[in-house]
């Protein structure tokens, strides 16, 4: 028999006993609708977690620094290329081939000071650091108060709200306790100096000879934020911002100065390290390579992420363990079906055969019949879980709202789901249609036709 | 164990009309159902065409009621579910004729036993004439040369048994099929039959040309 005949025939049975296949059917939709909310929700909160790690800004960063410095983080870089004292400078024009490696956004040396900041005459002690404008997109400007720099070079300071709350004189007070709105109102608008020691290059091939010059400038406060954007450098982060192009311009004294005195550079500047912003999370792997490449040394937040994606791959096994009971109990319910139907059309079965249905004919029939329960009921499935999903997504926002925390998307289906969910659906129901059909096919057609 | 069919041996030319004769448990269905390659002998052969039916596999079996042999039963064995029309189609499926040309086929083989309207009628809203004609031009679709019928007017009254036994006498002259017949009305036998094969418990009795026929000649 053709294909497209035990395809008919096999709707015209499922149409004859129409309650009975559909409740089959509800079955199996309702499996798969159970496997697809779970996997769905389970990607959901994957990609949850790595959209709000992207957001941090950490997870597109790559910090890069000189194999001179013997700063490097793991021991495997420092076993491999070139020796530290063959390895180039991390100066501009390092700066300028890290940022020519494809798949580079931006690179930006990280610049940062101790430094004296004089507010209403009375001094201040604390770590500056610059800031790219790149990074106001980031998460860890969310809840600030005033705005961002106006321009890359703007005599502007955006204040951590810890240093702003010590500012004002309540720095015995616990982060938590410190409301930013209440301390943004007080400073907003108001001017701090900052005291720094510029690095003046004295001129000539010998780097060692410069001098240092005290300066002060003078900047407005234009934001105070809530949480703490520089929380990735641990016990060097800053507290204070200014803009990236303004801490360039001002040749800040940086600590590696001193140690580089007896160096062998031109006068151009020596970075630390610089951090290396690519297009995605993606590229964060082949730059490193690339950079690695270069002779330098790399470190990603990515290294460490690993482990969180060791994780979902355990949560994502045990949701879909948990998804495939329900379609499990759905295939018993397809065997069960279509043992049944063997039962009811044994006579038919007979007839087929004493009109010439061949074994394959009757196992076909059979199989097509699984198989359309099983795609009608994948597909059914698959639009429930969809709805599944959608529901939970909403009912978990009306909590997060109510809890205080932003609504996100913990559920998603993707295409890829959609394609599997549908063809395990097939597939399952098939296997499940393979013991009944053989068993029609072996039917003895003279007892079946004796059948009333 | 029960021998149903117990030592049997006859021959059966091309074209012969037989009437396998005998009372409810002589063994008479289950040579037929032998003869359909529905069931097989436990020993011996049933030899159809100068083929051994013992030696096929299932699947040639299967080839073999398509289209050697057209069975037509006492409860006429229609599928409820299906048209008129349908019903007469069905081998064809398994035959895997071209969609195209399987409603002209089963038009013609219906118009052959004198129904061709109620196509879309299901078989509970005809008669039991009609639908056993129904059956009969289901079994005519494949054009097969022998046609196997069951006490094909069991469930008809003599009216419309007589119609269909003389449609089958018909078949049997117009076409040259072989026609094998299971009754156990030794009238209807005797009318239309051209040999007449007694059984009883398994066994043949008695295997002779009809009387009543002998006028019109026995067939090679």
């Amino acid at each position: 028999m053709k294909l497209y005949d035990s395809i008919e025939l096999a709707g015209r049975n499922l149409r004859e006993s129409v309650l009975r296949n559909s409740l089959t059917t509800l079955g199996i939709s309702v499996g798969v609708a159970s496997l697809v909310a779970m996997l769905s929700l389970g990607i959901g909160l994957q990609q949850l977690a790595s959209r709000r790690l992207q957001r941090s800004g950490l997870f597109d960063s790559i910090v890069v620094t000189s194999r001179r410095n013997l700063r490097s983080f793991d021991r495997e870089q420092e076993e491999s290329g070139p020796a530290p004292a063959e390895s180039p400078d991390l100066n501009e024009a390092a700066r300028l081939k890290i940022e020519n490696v494809a798949g580079v956004v931006e690179v930006y040396p990280d610049l940062r000071f101790i430094t004296e900041v004089r507010f209403e005459d009375k001094p201040h002690l604390t770590m500056v650091a610059g800031l790219p404008s790149s990074s106001k997109d980031g998460d860890s400007f969310e809840g600030m108060q005033g705005r961002f720099f106006s321009s890359e070079d703007a005599h502007e300071v955006i204040l951590q709200k810890s240093f702003a709350a010590e500012l004002l004189g309540k720095s015995s007070r616990g982060p938590d306790e410190i409301n930013v709105g209440e301390v943004a109102k007080l400073l907003l608008g108001k001017q701090v100096v900052m005291r720094y020691a510029e690095r003046e290059s004295s001129g000539g091939q010998d780097a060692a000879s410069y001098s240092v010059i005290s300066r002060e400038m003078p900047l407005t406060i234009i934001g105070v934020t809530d949480l703490d954007p520089d929380s990735m450098r641990g016990s060097a982060r800053a507290r204070l911002f200014i803009p990236q192009k303004l801490i360039e311009g001002m040749h800040p004294m940086q600590a590696y100065d001193m140690r580089d005195s007896n160096g062998v550079t031109s006068g151009q500047p020596i970075y630390s390290n610089v951090v290396a912003r690519v297009s995605g999370a993606g590229k964060v792997q082949p730059v490193e390579e690339a950079i690695k490449k270069l002779g330098f040394n790399t470190f990603s937040i990515l290294d460490a992420s690993k482990g969180l994606q060791t994780f979902f791959k355990i949560v994502d096994s045990f949701l879909l363990i948990f998804g495939s009971l329900a379609l499990t109990v759905a295939c018993i319910g397809i065997v069960n079906t279509l043992v049944m139907a063997i039962l009811e059309r044994r006579r038919e079965i007979g007839i087929m055969k004493a009109v010439g249905a061949s074994d394959s004919d009757v196992r076909g029939l059979f199989f097509a019949e699984a198989g359309a329960m099983g795609l009608i009921g994948g597909i059914a499935g698959t639009v429930l879980g969809w709805v599944i999903g959608r529901v939970i997504n909403f009912g978990a926002n009306i909590y997060f709202q109510r809890i205080g925390i932003p609504a996100e998307k913990i559920w998603a289906v993707p295409l890829w789901l959609v394609g599997l969910a549908i063809s395990v659906a097939f597939v399952v129901s098939l296997v499940s249609g393979l013991y009944p059909a053989s068993r029609a096919a072996k039917l003895d057609p003279v007892q079946a036709l004796r059948y009333e | 164990m029960i021998r149903a069919v117990d030592g049997i041996t006859l021959q059966i030319a091309a074209g012969e009309f037989v009437a396998l004769l005998g009372a409810s448990g002589s063994g008479k269905s289950s040579l037929l159902n032998l003869l359909a390659g529905l069931d097989s002998p436990s020993a011996g052969t049933v030899i159809v065409e100068n083929q051994s039916l013992s030696g096929l596999s299932r699947e040639e079996l299967a080839k073999y009621r398509r289209h050697t042999v057209g069975m037509v039963f006492q409860s006429f064995n229609l599928i409820p579910s299906m048209t008129v029309l349908e019903n007469v189609e069905l081998p064809l499926r398994f035959a895997e004729v071209e969609r195209t040309k399987r409603g002209a086929l089963a038009l013609s083989a219906l118009e052959r036993v004198g129904l061709s309207g109620r196509l879309k009628h299901r078989p509970i809203e005809l008669s039991g004439g009609e639908q056993q004609r129904v059956a009969t031009a289901r079994a005519l679709i494949n054009q097969p040369r022998i046609l196997l019928a069951d006490e094909p007017t069991g469930n008809l009254d003599s009216r419309t048994g007589t119609e269909v036994m003389e449609l089958i006498r018909r078949l049997n002259e117009s076409l040259k099929m072989t026609v094998v017949l299971v009754t156990h009305e030794r009238d209807l036998a005797e009318k239309y039959a051209d040999r007449l094969i007694f059984l009883a418990d398994g066994k043949v009795v008695a295997d002779q040309p009809n009387p009543a026929r002998a006028t019109a000649g026995t067939k090679p």
